[in-house]
């Protein structure tokens, strides 16, 4: 036997077109990524990311992202819990909005944030007789990343919930949990993992976020100024291999992220 | 009445349902108000002449020209990606289906760079194609670029799972009935995927049209040629012709608004015949 | 001949081969079963006569044509899937017309023509009225009878069915097993049919072919196959066995278990191991180191409980008035068991 043809047909067609789709739109680029930074040189690059305005930025980008993330646990729990458990007029089409901020262009939701949340907003104008300004702040670039996170959260968590089994429930009360304590003591250590599931995937999503957050974010250097703007600033000026620099720092910080955040979930899940 | 041991009480579910709502109007709800009101805070009259300005009517044609672009290119390949992978062993598979899934993985911004630094001013090719003419960024063909990249996974993903799920077997029948190449695709394997290729065409196109981290990077931002929907809403914005921006940010709404109306009907399909099988 | 295989060989992945050398020959109109354990290999191979998988070495021939380098396409055979693999978005009527619809211009029949042959196997098939019905509207038993007449409408000459009447209960089986045989001989069809049933495979075939761990152990018709089997395996694998160890010196076999009689043998000395069936067993009462434990009168055959020291031996005898009483010592005959050498672990 020479080759060996396969059963069902068209392999070499389907395997040509898919390899050079990819060869040529994901790992071209990604390779020109990868290389380009070291054109500075190993100094050059931490020298590039370590100038103080991109520290803020990094600061700011990471520590909004988090932080939100952080926020769309309990609100995306609690939204997820409502969406999965419980019956009531309007639930399909509530549950459809859910995807809103996941269908709605990342400009059209930045606008929209900043036009409720500036001085003269629905939400900014009541807020401002309180001394609380969002919008041109970095409460304001939390606000959007919660926005932008929250489906991610929820959609981890909805099918999760619904296969809890009942009986692990329906055990507690027999044992004479209330509750609240049922509640506490066997569904929450359940859902762990597909809360750090969850935040994860909110938190690599709004790490990168720009058009959410470019218009509501004000960015005032080292005060209000995310990452994904200097990247830009550094192209307008020529400045390839600091863009690229920062973009594949961002990136990998990306990676890592989420590499541990599968580790710590794998590691949590053993006892679930 | 009798509550159940795995309920809450009614009182606290009433609660909880009362303030999960308001979070999602508040938070999902009024932003889309907000986007209409603006629109139409100068009369129906104003927004109507608004859509009718050059640029605006300029952006919505580059815009559907980038989609008419990309989605029908990353469908085509989508389908042979998911064909050679879901019906296939061979060593890699694994690899193809990483990179298949990376673009999801990188921001906007970074989703543009990349396409900088190989067409830019000082990428790897650019120099040599304006040499020849090309010029790719600050160009419709750097848009293009950037929008493929970024719409790359969606049709390919959404029929992966499904098409693994559904197994090879017709396909093999239809082998040993004497169909070949093309017949088996077109009578076995496309009506049995069409609602998930519907699907992930449907979600390919509302982040086609609407992408704006990776197109604000590689346009030019020269209005009327190289401004698509986003970014001449981020343009007239910054001019503070807020009638403007957002009567193309709500036609873009509306345009959401409808993709998840129809992600919603098809989910519906999909899950339905599975649940009946 | 119709198939001729000669020495195939497959391994998956250098683990336990699928197929050891498997050589086997299919006469024309022969309705021959494929028996055997999970995991021996017959459908890899019935698979590989239909070009669904391709074997490492050894030759395929069908209608003496060599089959290296044929795609399942161009076969021209017949194939029945487990799971039926209907076209779930194509009515049953055309289901069956499918492979009549893809044949190349030059060969494809009328549309009319096609129209035709599909009620014709409809109503062969006794489902007539499910024509315009979809797969997942009709039964089982409907489902399976779909798939045949669509792997019929191609006129194949060699049909192979995988498993067919698997997903189906007792009932239903029994029914299509009498109603499949018979529609074989009516067409001249020469069928190969891959079961792990011993009694579906004994009931309807011309020949059986007994494979294990890829390998084919005996190649016999049924009622040989069911009286000399050729080996411990087979012997097992067809009917209730019972297993004796002995040895075997000077022409006789001596019995490890006691209160059995030994019987004269040309076994080779050594030890070995007899098999026999429940039935075969002669009890021998009034005398010997076994005694009677239990009698169930269960229809014409009693089943008896004997205990042979550490071990209990149940047996069929006919009713025939003998006076069975619990507590009797007796002894066992086993001179219509089979020896087979002691068989060293493959």
């Amino acid at each position: 036997m020479t080759t060996r043809p396969q059963v069902l047909p068209g392999f070499r067609l389907s395997l040509g077109i898919t390899l050079l789709w990819l060869s040529l739109i994901v790992v071209l680029p990604m390779a020109a990524l990868a290389l380009r930074p070291w054109e500075l040189g190993v100094a050059g690059v931490w020298r590039s990311l370590t100038e103080p305005r991109v520290l803020a930025a990094l600061r700011l980008s990471f520590g909004a992202a988090t932080l939100a993330a952080l926020v769309n646990v309990p609100v995306g729990l609690l939204t997820a819990w409502v969406m999965a458990r419980y019956r009531f007029p309007g639930r399909a089409l509530a549950d459809a909005m859910i995807d809103l901020p996941l269908a709605l262009p990342t400009a059209v939701a930045g606008i929209a944030l900043t036009g409720l949340f500036a001085p003269h907003g629905w939400v900014g104008a009541l807020l401002a007789p309180l001394g609380i300004k969002v919008a041109y702040t970095p409460l304001g670039v939390l606000v959007a990343l919660v926005f932008v996170g929250l489906p991610f959260m929820v959609r981890t968590l909805e099918p999760v919930i619904l296969e809890l089994p009942r009986a692990a429930e329906e055990a507690a009360a027999t044992l004479g949990a209330t509750r609240g304590q049922a509640l506490r003591h066997v569904v929450l250590p359940a859902l762990v993992p597909a809360l750090v599931a969850g935040f994860g995937a909110a938190l690599a999503r709004g790490i990168g976020e720009y058009g959410s957050v470019i218009f509501i974010a004000g960015n005032l250097p080292m005060v209000s100024e995310i990452a994904p703007l200097i990247i830009v600033m550094r192209l307008e000026q020529l400045d390839y291999a600091g863009a690229a620099a920062l973009g594949l720092a961002m990136l990998c910080a990306a990676f890592a992220i989420l590499f541990l955040l599968n580790l710590a979930q794998r590691r949590l899940g053993r006892y679930a | 009445m009798n509550l159940q041991p795995t309920q809450e009480a009614a009182g606290t579910r009433a609660a909880l349902i009362t303030l999960t709502l308001l979070l999602l109007g508040l938070f999902l709800v009024l932003p889309v108000l907000v986007v209409f009101s603006q629109a139409l805070s100068h009369g129906v009259a104003a927004s109507w002449a608004a859509l009718g300005d050059p640029d605006a009517l300029a952006s919505i044609r580059l815009t559907l020209l980038v989609a008419a672009i990309s989605v029908p290119l990353n469908t085509v390949c989508g389908v042979a990606a998911a064909w050679c992978i879901s019906r296939f062993r061979f060593p890699g598979r694994a690899l193809l289906v990483t990179l298949i899934e990376l673009p999801f993985s990188v921001s906007p911004v970074i989703s543009g760079l990349v396409w900088v630094l190989l067409f830019g001013a000082n990428g790897w090719f650019g120099p040599l194609l304006a040499r020849a003419g090309l010029h790719i960024i600050f160009a419709v063909p750097g848009l293009v670029l950037a929008t493929v990249f970024v719409t790359l996974p969606f049709v390919a993903r959404t029929l992966l799972p499904l098409m693994q799920a559904q197994g090879a077997l017709e396909e093999e029948a239809a082998v040993t009935l004497g169909a070949h190449g093309w017949q088996v695709f077109r009578h076995v394997t496309l009506p049995n995927i069409r609602w998930g290729l519907l699907y992930g065409v449907l979600l390919c196109n509302a982040r086609a049209m609407g992408e704006f981290g990776a197109a604000a990077v590689v346009s030019g931002h020269i209005r009327g040629q190289t401004n698509t929907m986003p970014l001449q809403i981020e343009a007239l914005f910054n001019d503070y012709d807020w009638v403007g921006a957002f009567t193309i940010a709500a036609l873009l709404s509306l345009l959401a608004l409808l993709t998840l109306a129809a992600k919603m009907l098809l989910e519906w399909r999909i899950g339905l015949k599975e649940a009946a099988r | 001949m119709t198939v001729e295989l000669q020495d195939l060989r497959k391994r998956y992945d250098g683990r336990v081969p699928a197929l050891d050398g498997v050589s086997l020959s299919v006469a024309p109109g022969e309705f021959m079963a494929l028996l055997g354990p999970s995991g021996s290999g017959k459908t890899t191979l019935l698979r590989a006569v239909a070009g669904l998988e391709f074997v490492d070495s050894g030759s395929i021939r069908v209608f003496g044509r060599d089959m290296d380098g044929v795609p399942a396409r161009a076969r021209g055979v017949g194939f029945v899937f487990q799971s039926y693999a209907l076209f779930r978005h194509m009515s049953v009527a055309e289901n069956i017309g499918f492979g009549l619809r893809m044949r190349p211009r030059a060969r494809r029949p009328a549309r009319t023509e096609i129209a035709r042959r599909v009620r014709e196997l409809l109503d062969l098939m006794g489902i007539g009225e499910l024509a315009n019905r979809l797969p997942e509207q009709i039964s089982g038993g409907q489902r399976q009878r779909v798939a045949l007449a669509r792997a019929l409408a191609i006129e194949p000459q060699l049909l192979l069915l995988d498993e067919p009447f698997g997903a189906l209960d007792a009932q239903v089986r029994k029914e299509l097993r009498l109603w499949l045989r018979a529609l074989h001989d009516r067409l001249g069809l020469t069928s190969l049919f891959v079961t792990h049933d011993q009694a579906e495979a004994l009931e309807m075939s011309d020949r059986v072919a007994v494979l294990r761990a890829g390998r084919i152990e005996q190649v016999d018709a049924p009622d040989r196959l069911y009286a000399e089997p050729s080996s411990a395996f087979v012997h097992g694998f067809l009917g209730e066995s019972l297993r004796f160890a002995c040895v075997v010196a000077e022409g006789v076999a001596h019995f490890s278990d006691p209160g059995l009689a030994p019987m004269p043998t040309n076994q080779k000395p050594g030890p070995a191991v007899a098999l026999i069936r429940p039935h075969e067993i002669q009890l021998l009462p009034g005398h010997g180191a076994g005694h009677i434990e239990s009698v169930h009168a269960t229809g014409p055959l009693h089943r008896i409980g004997v205990r042979l020291g550490p071990r209990l031996v149940e047996l069929l005898a006919p009713a025939n008035g003998l006076a069975l009483a619990p507590g009797n010592p007796c002894t066992l005959d086993l001179s219509r068991a089979r020896l087979y050498p002691e068989e060293s672990p493959r």
